[in-house]
């Protein structure tokens, strides 16, 4: 508690350091530092350490080498023009952006939709329920997920007795290249459109009732307000998602795409990510280039990540930092 | 109560008379998300139905509404298998031994982080942010993983699940917004230190973070099985998710033959897939209904400050 008083001498401290006052500060606030210790050491082993690694991709690298040492034979970006030149270059940057932008053009728009239908419900113990349903989901694992989807769309599964009830014919989905982004998308959304929901439901939770009252004393609609009350009350959200959404425009990881590979849908399911993991870690593994191509994707995003925020920066006032 | 405020009054007075347009509005909502419900539980209700009828039946698309000619053929049949069991044991104590040391880290951490006064505070955040949005990738991880000697130790599964960066600001978030001053100032006053006041006043008014973290942690250690597929070579030490990968995600471009045999694989491998689908998901799917406010508590209280 600083009282008015004190303040010109806390100014005047300030411009000559007190190197005592600075060593009993941090001598009463180092226990602080000690409750962070064991995260930075997480964080520097598993985010950092990786971090630094990242150098192999400018080296000619045999697993096993030490990263720096009088040995290292630097070759500059030779591994990135090598991927710029690979047969594979254009279908994985095609791959990954295809999935990524159908899948945020459908996903992105969905929880809000959602978030704004469960907020106009009527019924506020109804909304309870339909949202607990809509979040099960979410706490699928992936393996089950792609399990289910094998069980679903397979030769014989649901869908294709539907469908051969029907008079049409047998599909296998998942030798079918086309059905690839289909399935990977809507089951994705499937799985996580109540979740993403549940950030939405919490800000329009937040506004203010009297702005309801206003709008309806001036005769609004229910549906008016949703679209004069609700969703500008929502819109700094919105903003926030679509930035982070943007930086992870090519940023789809490999984990489903492994699980949902097979011979006959490779041509449009293999990713950067995953064409890494088969590089990099499996056959006669080629670290170095593996690793470039990872660093490659992880600069496109954060490219893209930083030109969102300046965009939105510069035509509104919401942005990350 | 007495209803003073007008603004109360003219809320009451129009739930009573909804204009046409209102009422064909709330009708149209309402079926839009009825029909998304049915959308997500039906494939989930079809796979119960599905784990305990005549497999043949599931083949042949009779089971569409309800079991039929139930059998418990399948469930006896994935109790009989060990691998399904050792993997249960694995996973069940990785997430275990991944939890309370997650809560270990995250915790205090998350504590320290939220205090104006932590020394280097600026230095450390940006620390933390960093690798919200830029990391090595997946080989420099694997190499890290492997001159640490972790290769084929269960740790390489456990030790990177320990923090997650989005959790720890979660938990900065939830401290900076409720835990009171005026009881850190008394403990203050009373004596109590840094560490005193952290174990004394701040954990007890730390349950719902606390539930949340152990609860999301759990999670994505029960459903993880990428980190476990690179590093583990042993199978008696995979965790349940890579046992239910063999069994689950089987490529049918390896599916050979006639009709009939792939028929045939079908159906001996299906009603397997259909049991152990939900012999995995049972605990989670279980625990679920409870702990689902505090999953979405812990969504509010990262979104308080966006």
């Amino acid at each position: 508690m600083q009282s008015a008083s004190k303040a010109p001498a806390a100014a005047a401290r300030q411009k000559k350091p007190d190197w005592n006052k600075r060593f009993r500060d941090f001598k009463e606030n180092a226990p602080y530092l000690i409750m962070i210790i064991p995260a930075i050491l997480v964080v520097f082993l598993f985010n950092y350490l990786p971090i630094y690694g990242v150098l192999i991709a400018f080296q000619d690298f045999m697993p096993g080498d030490p990263i720096l040492s009088g040995e290292t034979i630097w070759v500059g970006f030779q591994n990135f023009t090598r991927f710029f030149n690979d047969v594979q270059f254009w279908p994985l940057m095609k791959n990954t952006f295809l999935l990524c932008i159908i899948g945020f053009i459908i996903g992105f728009p969905l929880p809000i939709l959602v978030s704004l239908a469960l907020n106009a419900l009527k019924h506020k113990k109804a909304g309870k329920v339909f949202q607990t349903i809509y979040t099960a989901p979410h706490f699928i694992s992936l393996v089950v997920l792609v399990g289910m989807l094998q069980l679903f769309f397979g030769r014989y599964g649901l869908v294709n007795n539907l469908a051969a009830s029907l008079g049409g014919e047998r599909i296998s989905y998942f030798l079918e290249s086309s059905a690839f982004r289909p399935m990977y998308i809507l089951s994705s959304n499937w799985q996580d459109f109540g979740w993403s929901a549940v950030i939405y439901i919490a800000a329009l939770s937040n506004v203010d009732p009297v702005q309801h009252e206003a709008a309806m004393i001036d005769g609004a609609t229910r549906f008016q307000r949703v679209l004069h009350v609700d969703i500008p009350a929502i819109m700094p959200m919105i903003s926030v998602m679509l930035i982070m959404s943007i930086g992870g425009l090519m940023g789809v990881g490999y984990e489903k795409a492994l699980l949902m590979q097979t011979d006959g849908n490779l041509a449009v399911s293999e990713l950067i990510a995953t064409y890494v993991y088969k590089r990099g870690l499996t056959g006669v593994p080629d670290q170095a280039y593996a690793t470039a191509i990872g660093l490659f994707n992880s600069v496109i995003n954060v490219v893209l990540l930083i030109i969102a925020n300046t965009t939105s920066k510069r035509f509104s006032e919401n942005s990350l930092w | 109560m007495t209803v003073k405020n007008p603004a109360f009054k003219i809320k009451e007075s129009h739930a009573l008379k909804d204009t046409k347009g209102d009422k064909v509005f709330f009708v149209i909502n309402a079926i839009f998300l009825g029909l998304l419900a049915l959308i997500i539980l039906y494939p989930l209700y079809f796979i119960v139905i599905a784990s305990f009828s005549d497999p043949d039946a599931v083949l042949g698309g009779q089971v569409v509404l309800a079991p039929v000619n139930v059998t418990f053929e399948g469930y006896e049949k994935v109790f009989q298998r060990q691998d399904i069991w050792t993997g249960y044991w694995n996973t069940l104590w990785y997430t275990v031994v991944t939890v309370l040391l997650a809560l270990a880290v995250t915790i205090p951490a998350g504590w320290g982080l939220s205090r104006k006064t932590t020394p280097g505070k600026k230095f450390w955040m940006l620390y933390f942010i960093i690798p919200m949005f830029f990391g090595g990738g997946l080989i420099p991880f694997y190499n890290v993983m492997s001159s640490l000697k972790l290769i084929n130790s269960p740790w390489a599964v456990i030790l990177p699940a320990v923090m997650s960066v989005w959790n720890l600001f979660m938990t900065k978030t939830f401290f900076e917004s409720s835990i009171p001053e005026g009881m850190l100032e008394a403990a203050r006053i009373d004596g109590a230190g840094k560490f005193r006041t952290f174990f004394s006043i701040v954990l007890p008014l730390s349950k719902a973070i606390i539930a949340v973290m152990a609860l999301y942690y759990a999670v994505g250690q029960w459903n993880s099985y990428f980190n476990a597929m690179i590093f583990l070579q042993d199978e008696g030490k995979y965790p349940l998710q890579l046992v239910l990968k063999e069994i689950l995600i089987a490529s049918e471009s390896t599916v050979g033959g006639s009709g009939e045999t792939i028929l045939q694989q079908y159906r001996l491998a299906n009603q397997l897939k259909y049991v152990s689908v939900i012999v995995s998901s049972l605990p989670v799917l279980c625990l679920y209904p409870f702990v689902q406010k505090y999953f979405a508590q812990g969504v509010m209280i990262g979104s308080l400050k966006g």
